[in-house]
């Protein structure tokens, strides 16, 4: 029961922490929208190209999107030199980790889904019909970049060149969310949407292998 | 006198492998000769597999016991993986060329080794960016642990969604089997190339080792 309440005591901490400055939110969503628009000059967007290119593009965005704003969230420990004391107020050090992937999978999803009508528009897709499944996808795919970008930022933030450091490290481990996230959203904004069952299971495989392996070694991630 | 006797031996292998490649194993009826590097590209993908999965196993050791040694393993089996992948990759291009009739196929297999390359170069690139060993050992043997976890959902998910080009002729789906003569060439091919992968292993463990003593010499030296 302690992991639980701890975690709900970091993970209110780092609520309170991004929306007193709301600094990562509002960076990631311009980012992304920056991503969008620079993408649509590289080809001609009409509707059955971007009804196949556009859901990879979109989650392109999201991952590269997702490398910068996970980059300050052990960082921002280390700075401020709270990380000691974090590790000192729990019992166990998974639920710093619990906490802030919690948080990051709530940025991203947020971002998306904020940003999710502007990519309707901008590419001529229809995403009203199927959203429950979409959030669902974006869901299990934000979780996924979240528990893997959380345990590896608390490596690059141990290391020099640490900016460039995350993405190298990240990206290529997170392909297979980005296959899988891409090959459902397609199906579901193809002309007759249909559920890719075998890609949301897999998303969910993802996760729970991730999450296991985040549980036993996140402790020495974190070792002084 | 003991390196030069395996060297002797390693090369008296790799010698009569090449012979059993080019004179004893029959030509492909659809092939021709092109087909013989076969046995350099697929021992060379075991070969790495082999590689790293003793990296693997490494870092776990690492974590658990706190060892150099691990360490040491890690690192040199990460860089002679790498060395028997790049192989792969070089000789996959030179055979596909004339069979399929281009250089590269974004088919399963090969995207998931060029992923799984592109992960160890990160593990590599993450050591040369921390300072002090016994942290450099514990993050990028955790790092490796993550990575490796990864490899199976690199390759089911390209395996799943990426492959709409025909499957590789030889080692394809079940079913489009090996002749038995050409199947013992190439383990022997296999056997060759694991000694010279003990043999690379060994002198890049002895380097680290020495690399590992001269770190200290030099910081008692800082020291005093």
């Amino acid at each position: 029961m302690s992991l639980f309440s701890n975690t709900t005591a970091l993970l209110g901490k780092e609520l309170r922490t991004e929306f007193r400055s709301r600094e990562l939110l509002t960076t990631t969503i311009v980012f992304i929208l920056i991503v969008l628009v620079l993408f649509s000059f590289t080809f001609d967007p009409t509707s059955d190209e971007s009804r196949r290119f556009g859901p990879g593009l979109l989650w392109l965005a999201f991952l590269f999107a997702a490398s910068l704003m996970l980059q300050p969230c052990f960082l921002r420990e280390q700075t401020n030199d709270t990380l000691d004391a974090l590790r000192l107020s729990v019992a166990d050090p998974f639920a710093i980790f619990l906490a802030k992937l919690a948080a990051n999978t709530l940025f991203l999803l947020v971002t998306e889904l904020l940003l999710l009508p502007v990519f309707a528009m901008m590419y001529n897709v229809k995403v009203l019909p199927v959203l429950h499944w979409v959030i669902l996808v974006f869901f299990l795919g934000s979780l996924g970049v979240s528990i893997a970008g959380t345990a590896l930022s608390a490596i690059s933030a141990q290391a020099r060149m640490r900016e460039l450091l995350l993405p190298l490290l990240l990206l290529p481990l997170l392909t297979p969310i980005l296959v899988a996230s891409t090959e459902v959203t397609i199906a579901l904004l193809d002309r007759s949407p249909y559920v890719q069952w075998k890609g949301i299971g897999f998303l969910g495989v993802f996760d729970v292998v991730f999450l296991t392996t985040l549980w036993l070694f996140g402790e020495y991630l974190l070792e002084e | 006198m003991k390196n030069i006797l395996a060297a002797i031996v390693v090369l008296l292998l790799l010698g009569a492998a090449a012979y059993a490649a080019f004179f004893v194993a029959p030509t492909d009826v659809k092939q021709g000769l092109i087909y013989r590097i076969l046995y350099l590209h697929v021992a060379s993908a075991w070969t790495g597999l082999t590689s790293f999965f003793l990296c693997f196993v490494a870092n776990l050791l690492y974590v658990w016991r706190r060892q150099p040694k691990w360490d040491w393993l890690g690192v040199s089996a990460a860089e002679t993986g790498l060395a028997f992948t790049t192989v792969v990759l070089v000789t996959g291009p030179i055979w596909a060329h004339p069979v399929w009739g281009i250089w590269w196929t974004w088919d399963a297999r090969l995207t998931s080794t060029f992923v799984l390359w592109l992960l160890y170069v990160s593990y590599l690139v993450l050591r040369t960016l921390i300072e002090e060993p016994d942290r450099r050992g514990l993050l990028s043997a955790l790092f490796g642990i993550f990575a490796f976890i990864d490899v199976p959902l690199v390759f089911g998910s390209i395996r799943w969604w990426r492959t709409q080009h025909p499957q590789p002729v030889i080692m394809g789906e079940p079913g489009s089997g090996l002749d038995p003569l050409m199947l013992r060439v190439l383990l022997f091919s296999w056997l060759a190339m694991l000694g010279l992968m003990t043999l690379l292993l060994r002198q890049r463990y002895r380097l680290e080792a020495m690399r590992g003593d001269l770190e200290i010499i030099q910081r008692e030296l800082e020291a005093a």
